[in-house]
This record gives C-alpha cells, structure tokens and sequence, in this order.
C-alpha cells in the first residue's frame, strides 16, 4: 500500500496535507482499497466547525456507507465537488485528486495523528 | 452459535487469485476478487464463478424421504420429477421463514435439499426428526459448491462437459443432471441467484479445487471471472431475490415477503406453517415487501433504513444497494399493508436525513 511520507495519518485511515497553516484530507490508499469501487461521497459544507474525531462525511461504496473522520480541529473551507460526479477518483488518486475537503485546523501543529511509518504499521501486512 | 471459523475447501484457490476474504455465517470466505463492480459487469455481460461451498448440501435418502419432505416443506415436493427441483421454504408455526432452499428430486427416494449456511444446523436437526425410513446426511464442511452464472454459462458448461459422452445436453432450468467434469463427479443444476441464466455445481469436498480451477480456465476466454460475496449480493439484490436474515426471518411469512407462490396450500396434507400462511393467503398479511427505487445522485438506501409516507413511518429496508447496473439506488422494504402502488413518492431516513425515492417492481432490472 501506498503511504506518502509527507503526510499525517489518522488510525481512522485519513490523511492530512499541511501547507502553510491550511489543511487537505482524504482517505488513504488502504482505506480506498478496503472500500473498494466508491459510487456516492456526502462532503463538509464550507464554513463548518469540526472537532477531531467528528463524523464530516460519509463515502459510499456498493458494499456499505464508511464514516470519514476530521483528523484535525477547525473550520472547512472547501469540499471537493468533482467528487459529486466523479467519485471514482478516489479510488484513482487518493492523495491527489481523490481529496475530501480542505479545512483551516485551529492549532498549527496537531495531535495524535501518526507518521507514514507509524500508520503503516497499523495496517494488516 | 459456534465462533470457529470454517475455511472454504477452495480457500487455498482464493489466495493464489489474491481474494479479499471476509467472515460469513462462520465461514471465511472471498468478498471480492478484482473489484466488485467488475465482477458485477463480467457477471452480467459474460460469466461469473462464485464458492457457494458455505452452503449446505443435505441429502434426505430412503423410502420415507418424500412422505418426510411433505410434511416440512412448503412447496409440495410430490410435484417434482427426477432430475427436477423448486424453490421453498421451511417454515415455523407462525408461518415464518426459518430457512428458504432449493429442493432437487435425484430420483425416487433421493432427495438433494440446498440450503443457507447460517440456518444449515438448524435445518438438519428440524429434518433429522423425521425418522420413518428415511436419513439426512451432510453436515456442514462436507461438500463444494460453485455456481457459474451469466449469459456465457451455457457455453462455458458445454465446454466442461464435451468428454462426458454419456451425457451429452445442458440441464434446462432448474432441473439437475450428474456429469463427469475433469474427471470427478459432478451434480449440475440449472439455478442460481443472480437474475442470469446459470448453474450451481456440487461435489465432494476434495473435489472442489479441482473443479474450480477447471471451470475457470475453461472459463477464461468467454470472459469469466471469479466472483465474491460482494458481487454475489448486488446481483441477487438487482434480480430482487431475498436474502436470509435480511429479506426473510423466522418473524417474516412468504406471503409478507411476496412469495406465497411458492407456499402450496392446493395439496391435502398438513405441512409445517401451513396453517399460518392459509390465513395469510386468505385474509391478508400485516406487512408486505416492496421494492423502492432511489434517485441518481443522492445516498443509496441500506438495509435497517425507516421507510416512510408522508409523515407516516410505514417500515425499513431490508436490503438496500447502490444498483451497478441501474446507476440509482434500490431496496427491498417491508412496509405495512395497504401496500403503496408502484409509483408512489416515498422517502427513506439516511444520517437523519429524508431522501426521496419511489415505489417500483421488486424485479429491478425488468422481466428478463
């Protein structure tokens, strides 16, 4: 499976860019694959506050609805509208385009989230 | 309940394909291989090969086997001819479901009853009860199964049959034949659980290994690929064939679930529920399963989502999917009666949420 070194991961199986102070999260490869073919997304309205751990979104594959967690505190900014129509994407590129939603975390460095490494030995071998 | 997991006698087959495997009524079995909604379309377009080795096998032998099989089951076995099967029910006292099955008449005093795997215990100790001349074999683990379904099956069939001379033609639908396939014993029958033509396959347990990798290399330039558990439901579900536990119970009747067709209160004698279903067919049943149809674009209902009319909460899907094929979600409900006619706007609750759907045919994907 893929782990991008960049990232931060959530035991939930979400990732988390930083780029000067904002944040993007989408679901990891394992997570993609675990779900398999995902045919409806339900996504963060722009302007929400979140706490860490709170359900923001629900990814839909034929098998079942997966809850998505935010990995951070904060405030969505933005979701991913392509998804709506193309919701495949996040199967294709789950650390691309596949991204759920961009969200402002209220503290610059977060907690409790793993390195590569650290998610990476959560997964089944 | 037993918490031992079984291993499929073909799991050793699912590795070397790199299956995803999943725990099933006690079973360790394949959810999907390349993809469900690739297995879905193969299935669909071509063929599909499925491990239903999870599901039991009995045989009810001996001369009191028919007078046996009279008095449990629901459709009237007496109707059947060698070589010929039907699908019915096992009911309780209240006319609920306790198991829904395909029974095959192999010939005079030998029956072959298949069944589901989490109701297989339970069915063979109701059945072992009756013991007037007659004996029930096989208990869980003892047997393979395979089904190979989809517009392809025929052809594929007539390949793995082309050495038995003995044996020449395919067996028509829902009917059963014994054939020599790579050398082991084989019963075919003409069935199957996807809304295709097809068939199921039943062997030994040690010969299943064998069998399923003849079919699927047979298989192999007609299209066919192997299918999990995923595949298996969303094809089942767009056919609108019921799934036990979900769709059926033993709190469910096959008059509620819309299929009292196969409940033959025509014959003479008593059968079990008998009773229960009479007045069912009779007077009317409390509840009845319809089928819903979702809208492009919204979530897909799932089962244990409340169904409503208007204001009125009216029951819950028992089985809901975002259909492959279709492109919008359907569901099986249970609603109460009067049921609403087809067409007729209703809603479903997802995440607190009502979302619109209609009333539609339980055969999602029209008379095929």
């Amino acid at each position: 499976m893929n782990t991008p070194s960049e990232l931060l991961y959530a035991k939930s199986h979400e990732w988390l860019r930083l780029d000067q102070g904002k944040g993007c999260v989408g679901i990891t490869d394992h997570a993609q694959s675990a779900l398999s073919d995902v045919v409806f997304v339900e996504l963060p309205k722009a302007g929400r506050t979140v706490k860490a751990g709170e359900v923001v979104a629900t990814v839909e594959s034929v098998k079942a609805a997966s809850d998505i967690y935010s990995p951070v505190e904060g405030t969505i900014v933005e979701s991913n509208a392509t998804l709506t129509s193309d919701p495949g994407l996040i199967n294709r590129e789950p650390y691309g385009q596949g991204w759920l939603f961009k969200i402002e975390p209220t503290q610059p460095k977060p907690n409790g989230l793993l390195t590569a490494t650290e998610y990476s030995a959560t997964l089944p071998s | 309940m037993s918490i031992s997991v079984s291993e499929s006698p073909l799991h050793s087959c699912h590795q070397s394909l790199g299956a995803r495997m999943i725990p099933f009524a006690g079973w360790n079995l394949p959810v999907e291989y390349s993809g469900l909604l690739a297995e879905h379309k193969a299935t669909r377009q071509a063929a599909g090969l499925f491990d239903i080795s999870h599901m039991g096998q009995i045989r009810a032998t001996g001369p009191g086997a028919l007078a046996a099989l009279e008095v449990l089951l629901a459709n009237d076995p007496a109707k059947l001819k060698d070589g010929e099967g039907h699908y019915t029910f096992l009911l309780n006292d209240q006319g609920g479901v306790i198991d829904d099955l395909f029974l095959y008449r192999l010939g005079p005093n030998d029956f072959l009853l298949v069944v589901n795997a989490s109701r297989h215990a339970e069915d063979l100790a109701l059945l072992s009860k009756q013991k007037s001349n007659v004996s029930f074999v096989g208990s869980p683990g003892s047997t393979a199964g395979m089904a190979l379904q989809g517009p392809r099956a025929p052809a594929i069939l007539s390949k793995l049959i082309q050495g038995d001379l003995s044996n020449p033609s395919l067996p028509a639908r829902n009917h059963i034949r014994q054939y020599t396939i790579a050398g082991q014993l084989v019963l075919v029958g003409a069935t199957g659980y996807t809304g295709e033509e097809g068939y199921e396959f039943f062997m030994e347990r040690k010969a299943g290994p064998k069998i399923w990798d003849h079919i699927l290399a047979t298989g192999k330039s007609e299209g066919l690929l192997p299918c999990g558990l995923g595949a298996r439901d969303s094809l089942r579900l767009e056919a609108g064939f019921p799934l036990n536990g979900q769709d059926l119970s033993p709190e469910i009747t096959p008059v509620e679930a819309g299929l009292a067709f196969f409940v033959d209160v025509t014959r003479p004698r008593p059968f079990l529920g008998r009773t229960a279903v009479e007045t069912q067919k009779k007077s009317g049943a409390p509840r009845v399963c319809i089928g819903i149809k979702g809208v492009t674009g919204q979530p897909p209902p799932r089962h244990d989502y409340p169904v409503f009319r208007g204001d009125q909460r009216i029951g819950v899907i028992t089985s809901g999917v975002p259909s492959p094929t279709l492109g919008h979600g359907i569901a099986l409900a249970l609603v109460t009666t009067p049921a609403p006619p087809c067409g007729q706007d209703l809603e479903f609750e997802v995440r607190g949420r009502r979302v619109p759907a209609k009333v539609c045919h339980r055969k999602f994907l029209g008379k095929r």
